[in-house]
């Protein structure tokens, strides 16, 4: 049973059709990779996955469970399994421990100690360790991505949604983006990396998707594919 | 300088008109907070018919003229009134509660605005994190906390140089419910112009301090950001 199963997806806005008829399936602890130009509708196929916005045509099976129309409860409790990092990311006016820990607040199941201590885990990981108590809003925007894998990453989900995460950064900082990228491939949770960069995709997916208009044109192992532009 | 002399003297009328007023301001600024920055971030978060025009009409009453809601305060509150057996005509209770509504649509405006400028991009990070419809608001509110203050700030200002509904409906007793702008008002018709001075030059004071406090406030956001 695939992790994620999509079938005929489609999403429009007003006459504008951004995806078209999406077949794809991701299994648990691989990495897909999503290629495509800007504009070709990597970032909304991550948004209707992640449950932000609702699909206008076809389903999405998560765990084999339909997620498409279900009451924001059930919307909740699936999207709690997953965990996205936007291409700009946001960091919310605290520190970085509570940056970090946000998703864990919200989910109310760990003690304040275990929070302490998974962001400790999640930061040193990542690379910044003793970046707890540092205002969010001042950091470079290298880390401030990194904060963003960290604060996706303790939440432990069985999906990661990575949208371009490397798109702004300096080829140094996308670099140090990479090896933390490398050290989720060695784990068990499933990640969808929409990106633009076919070098990246090569070094990191087990597959490749080739998203072209809001069509997918191709997917399969990432030295088969031959991007069409 | 008689003026000066009255307040580094510590006149004790003075003191007792100055702190009365800044209780009654300050009581009416946090009532409406508490009812309004809630109510703002319901009418921001939810999607309702006329909602453009709601946010038109509390605009609207930004500048509500103030003897106008003192009226309607005071046909509320008065003996025949339907808030009658309240007994909140002529008290700092009834000012209280004329000057909230005064300053309710300023910090309700204020507040969907102060929302609305915090924009999507940190709501769908919280959603995306797992939070609830109401952790969402609950993040939404923090992140806009400079500005939901300065609406509370604001708020303070207009309530303590209004006389309309001071006047109106806390009657202007001496001891009781005699405030600065009302003070001011009567001092100067009895040609008391020294102590109408000393009130006045404390009310632009406090009036300058809460700027400072609001821009300080702000300053240290854009710091930040």
């Amino acid at each position: 049973m695939a992790l994620l199963e999509i079938s005929s997806l489609g999403k429009s806005y007003g006459k504008a059709e951004i995806l078209k008829g999406i077949d794809l399936t991701v299994e648990r602890g691989e990495i897909l990779g999503l290629i495509g130009p800007t504009g070709s509708g990597k970032t909304t196929l991550l948004r209707l996955v992640n449950l932000l916005d609702e699909p206008s045509t076809g389903r999405i099976l998560f765990e084999d469970r339909e997620v498409s129309g279900r009451p924001e409860r059930e919307k909740l409790s699936m999207r709690r399994k997953m965990a996205m990092v936007f291409q700009k990311p946001v960091m919310f006016k605290a520190s970085v421990e509570e940056n970090v820990s946000f998703g864990l607040r919200m989910r109310g199941k760990a003690d304040a100690e275990e929070m302490r201590v998974r962001t400790k885990e999640a930061l040193a990981a990542m690379g910044l360790p003793g970046y707890e108590s540092r205002d969010a809003n001042t950091l470079s925007g290298g880390e401030m991505q990194r904060i963003a894998l960290a604060r996706a990453w303790v939440l432990q989900p069985e999906l990661l949604l990575l949208d371009e995460p490397t798109a702004n950064l300096d080829p140094g900082s996308a670099a140090s983006i990479d090896g933390l990228l490398q050290k989720l491939a060695d784990s068990r949770t499933a990640v969808i990396l929409a990106t633009h960069n076919m070098q990246q995709c090569r070094k990191l997916a087990d597959r490749v998707a080739v998203l072209q208009a809001g069509r997918l044109v191709a997917v399969g192992k990432s030295e088969e594919i031959a991007l069409p532009w | 300088m008689r003026a000066l002399d009255l307040i580094a003297s510590r006149d004790p009328q003075v003191v007792e008109i100055t702190l009365r007023a800044i209780f009654i301001s300050l009581s009416s600024a946090f009532l409406a907070g508490v009812i309004c920055i809630p109510l703002g971030g319901i009418i921001e978060f939810r999607r309702f018919w006329g909602k453009r025009a709601l946010i038109n009409l509390i605009q609207t009453f930004y500048s509500l003229p103030t003897v106008t809601v003192g009226l309607l305060v005071f046909l509320l509150i008065s003996r025949s009134g339907p808030l009658g057996g309240l007994n909140l005509l002529f008290s700092p209770s009834g000012m209280i509660f004329g000057q909230a509504i005064l300053v309710s649509p300023i910090m309700i405006g204020l507040t969907i605005t102060a929302l609305a400028g915090v924009g999507s991009p940190v709501r769908d990070t919280a959603k995306s994190l797992g939070a609830t419809e109401m952790q969402i608001i609950i993040t939404v509110i923090k992140e806009a906390r400079v500005a939901v203050i300065a609406a509370v700030l604001l708020g303070f200002g207009r309530a303590l140089s209004e006389v309309g509904v001071a006047m109106m409906i806390g009657g202007n007793i001496r001891g009781y419910t005699r405030v600065l702008t009302t003070a001011i008002a009567l001092e100067t018709s009895m040609g008391n112009l020294e102590l109408s001075m000393a009130l006045g030059i404390i009310l632009i004071c406090i009036s300058l301090a809460v700027n400072l406090l609001l821009n300080r406030f702000q300053g240290r956001q854009e710091w930040r950001s």
